[in-house]
C-alpha cells in the first residue's frame, strides 16, 4: 500500500517538473531542491510551530515557490546546459546549507514527524496538481509555456515575456514539488537533506523524459514505471534483485534508444489515430 | 600555510581540470553532457590499481594502461549509447549517459564491494622545499603528469590533422563533413581523448588521497563538469582554466569556511555565470533566426 502513496507522489514530481522541461522546455537538474524545501518548511511548521498538517503542506509549498521564484530570477535568464548547470548548483548548495544548519538536524536529519500521508491524501493531491495544471495549460499562460518551448524567439516576437513566463512556470513547478515534498515527510516520518540530492532530481527527470516529454499523463507512466520497476525486480527474483541498479541504468540506456521520445510520444500518437491523409495535399 | 593550501589547490585543481578536458571535448563535438564521464574516472582509478596491486607493474606504466583501458571504455560508451541516438532530441543521450552512470558504477560496486581500497602506487614520498615552500613528491608528480598531458592535448589539437579535424567538426559538422572529415571517426577520438584523460585523473587522485572507491566519481565528476563550464563549456584553454579556479577557490575556502567545502564550488559557478553566461572563455554564439 505505502508503495502506491509512493507513486503518487512520484507521479506529483513528474508532473511538476513536466511543466517546466516538457511544457515550458526549461531543462531543470535541481528539482528534487524544492521537494525538500517543500519538505524542511512542512515538517518545521508541524513539529516546531504546532501547525496543523494542511496549513504545513501549504505554506511548505508557497516555501518552495518562493525559493523557485527567487533562484529562477537569476537562472531563467540562462540558456540550456547552463541553465541545467545552475539549478544544479543551486540544488547542491541547498544540499550543503540543510546539512550544516542547526535547526534542520544537520546530517542527522529530522525525525519523529506524525504519519499522516495516506494513499488518499496523496491521490486527492495528485488530481487536484492534474486539474490545476490542465487549467493552466489550456489557457494563455499554458500556452504561452508552449510557445517559449517550440521557439524562443518567435514567442518573444510574438510579444510574449518570455523571462517573465519561464519564472512562472519554475514557480508554479516549485509549488507543486513543494506539495510533494510534505506529503513525503508526512510519509516517512524522517527527512534528511540526502533524500534530496542530485540523485532525486535525476530520478524525476527520467520519469518525465520515459514518460514523454510534454505530456502530464506520460509523466504520471513514467513515475509509475521508474517507482515499480525495481519493486517489480525484487519480486520476479531475489537473485535478480541485487543486480537492479545494475538493471536499472541499463534499462534507461535501452529505453532511450528504442523510444527516444518517452512511451507516450507523438510518434506513438500518430500510429494510434487514423492517419491523416497528406498525401493528397501534395508538397 | 596560505601557500601550501594554494598548492593543495593548484594539485587538486588541476585534476578538475583533466576532468572537465573531457567533458568539454564531448560537449564541443556533440552538445551532450556526458555524465558518464565521471565513471570513467572512477574505472581509470581501478585499473590503475589493478595493475598496481595484482601485476606489480611500475606507477607511470599503470597510468598510460589505465588511459588506454579509459579509451576503450570511453569509446564503447559512445557507440553503445550515445551514436544511436545523435538524431533524437537532446535530453534522450543525456538520459542515455545517466543510464550508464548509474549502470558502471552499481556493476562495479558489484563487482569491488563498496569498500574504499588504498592505492599501493609503490612511489617514495618526500617532502621537497623550495624556499619556504613545501610539497609532497606527489604533489610535483600529479602537477608534472596534468601539465605534460595538457601540452600533449594543445599540440594534438593545434598541429596534427586529427586535431584539426576535431576542430572543424566542433565548429561545423555538416561543413566538415562536406570537407571529407569522417565524423564518425572524429567523435570517437575525440572520446578516446577526453576518457584517457578523465582515466588518468582517476589514477592520479586516487594515488593523492590513497583511496579508491565505485563511488569516488561522483563529486569529482560534478565538480569536472562545474570547471568546465566555468571556463566556457567547448572551451579547451576553458577547461583548464576553470579546473584550476575550481580547485584554488575550493581549497581556500576550505580553510575559511570549511563546512561549507562543496557549497563553494558551485556558488563560484552561478556567480561567474551570472556575470558571464557563456563561462570564462566561452565565445558568445549568436542567435539566428
Amino acid at each position: 500500500m505505502q508503495i502506491l502513496t509512493v507513486i503518487m507522489i512520484n507521479s506529483i514530481l513528474a508532473v511538476s517538473l513536466n511543466l517546466v522541461t516538457g511544457y515550458t522546455g526549461q531543462l531543470s537538474l535541481g528539482h528534487a531542491t524544492f521537494m525538500s524545501l517543500g519538505a524542511y518548511a512542512a515538517t518545521l511548521l508541524t513539529l516546531k510551530l504546532d501547525f496543523p498538517f494542511v496549513a504545513s503542506l501549504i505554506l511548505g509549498a508557497i516555501v518552495a515557490a518562493f525559493f523557485g521564484f527567487i533562484i529562477g530570477v537569476p537562472t531563467l535568464r540562462l540558456k540550456g546546459d547552463y541553465l541545467a548547470i545552475a539549478t544544479l548548483g543551486f540544488g547542491e548548495i541547498t544540499k550543503n546549507i540543510l546539512l550544516n544548519l542547526e535547526f534542520t538536524g544537520g546530517p542527522m536529519g529530522l525525525r519523529g514527524i506524525p504519519k499522516v500521508t495516506n494513499i488518499y491524501i496523496a491521490t486527492i493531491v495528485l488530481l487536484l496538481v492534474i486539474f490545476s495544471l490542465n487549467r493552466i495549460m489550456s489557457s494563455r499562460v499554458g500556452k504561452s509555456f508552449i510557445a517559449i518551448r517550440e521557439d524562443e524567439l518567435a514567442a518573444e516576437a510574438m510579444g510574449i515575456n518570455t523571462t517573465k513566463f519561464k519564472i512562472l512556470a519554475f514557480t508554479i513547478g516549485a509549488f507543486y514539488a513543494g506539495i510533494a515534498g510534505g506529503l513525503y515527510a508526512f510519509l516517512f516520518r524522517y527527512i534528511n537533506p540526502k533524500d534530496f540530492g542530485f540523485m532525486k532530481s535525476i530520478e524525476i527527470l527520467c520519469m518525465v523524459v520515459l514518460g514523454g516529454m510534454g505530456n502530464t499523463y506520460g509523466a504520471i507512466l513514467g513515475a509509475l514505471f521508474i517507482t515499480l520497476l525495481p519493486e517489480l525486480l525484487r519480486i520476479v527474483s531475489p537473485a535478480i534483485a541485487q543486480y537492479r541498479m545494475v538493471l536499472y541504468g541499463l534499462l534507461l540506456v535501452i529505453m532511450m534508444i528504442v523510444q527516444p521520445e518517452g512511451i507516450i510520444s507523438g510518434s506513438l500518437l500518430d500510429k494510434i489515430k487514423p492517419k491523416k491523409k497528406m498525401e493528397k495535399g501534395g508538397q | 600555510m596560505f601557500f601550501e593550501q594554494l598548492l593543495n589547490g593548484l594539485t587538486l585543481g588541476s585534476t578538475y581540470s583533466l576532468i572537465a578536458l573531457g567533458y568539454t571535448m564531448v560537449y564541443g563535438i556533440l552538445e551532450l553532457i556526458n555524465f558518464a564521464h565521471s565513471e570513467i574516472y572512477m574505472i581509470g582509478a581501478f585499473i590503475g590499481l589493478i595493475m598496481v596491486s595484482v601485476y606489480k607493474l611500475p606507477f607511470v606504466l599503470a597510468l598510460l594502461i589505465s588511459m588506454a583501458g579509459s579509451c576503450i571504455v570511453g569509446i564503447t560508451i559512445e557507440k553503445i549509447a550515445y551514436k544511436p541516438l545523435r538524431k533524437s532530441s537532446r535530453i534522450a543521450p543525456l538520459i542515455s549517459a545517466i543510464g550508464v552512470s548509474i549502470f558502471l558504477q552499481n556493476a562495479v560496486l558489484m563487482l569491488a564491494g563498496p569498500q574504499a581500497r588504498p592505492f599501493p602506487s609503490g612511489l617514495n614520498v618526500t617532502s621537497l622545499r623550495f624556499g619556504p615552500l613545501r610539497m609532497s613528491s606527489l604533489q610535483l608528480l600529479i602537477l608534472l603528469v596534468s601539465i605534460v598531458l595538457m601540452i600533449v592535448l594543445h599540440f594534438l589539437m593545434q598541429k596534427t590533422k586529427l586535431g584539426q579535424a576535431m576542430r572543424a567538426t566542433a565548429q561545423d559538422k555538416e561543413a566538415a563533413q562536406l570537407m571529407g572529415i569522417k565524423i564518425d571517426q572524429v567523435i570517437s577520438f575525440t572520446f578516446a581523448i577526453g576518457s584517457a584523460l578523465g582515466g588518468a585523473a582517476g589514477v592520479l587522485v586516487g594515488v593523492y588521497f590513497d583511496s579508491v572507491n565505485p563511488t569516488m566519481g561522483f563529486f569529482p565528476g560534478l565538480k569536472g563538469f562545474v570547471a568546465a563550464v566555468l571556463g566556457g563549456i567547448g572551451s579547451i584553454p576553458g577547461a583548464m582554466l576553470g579546473g584550476l579556479i575550481l580547485g584554488l577557490v575550493e581549497m581556500l575556502g576550505a580553510v575559511y569556511m570549511s563546512r561549507y567545502k562543496d557549497a563553494i564550488a558551485f556558488a563560484v559557478l552561478i556567480f561567474i555565470l551570472l556575470l558571464k553566461p557563456t563561462g570564462l572563455l566561452g565565445r558568445r554564439v549568436q542567435e539566428k533566426v
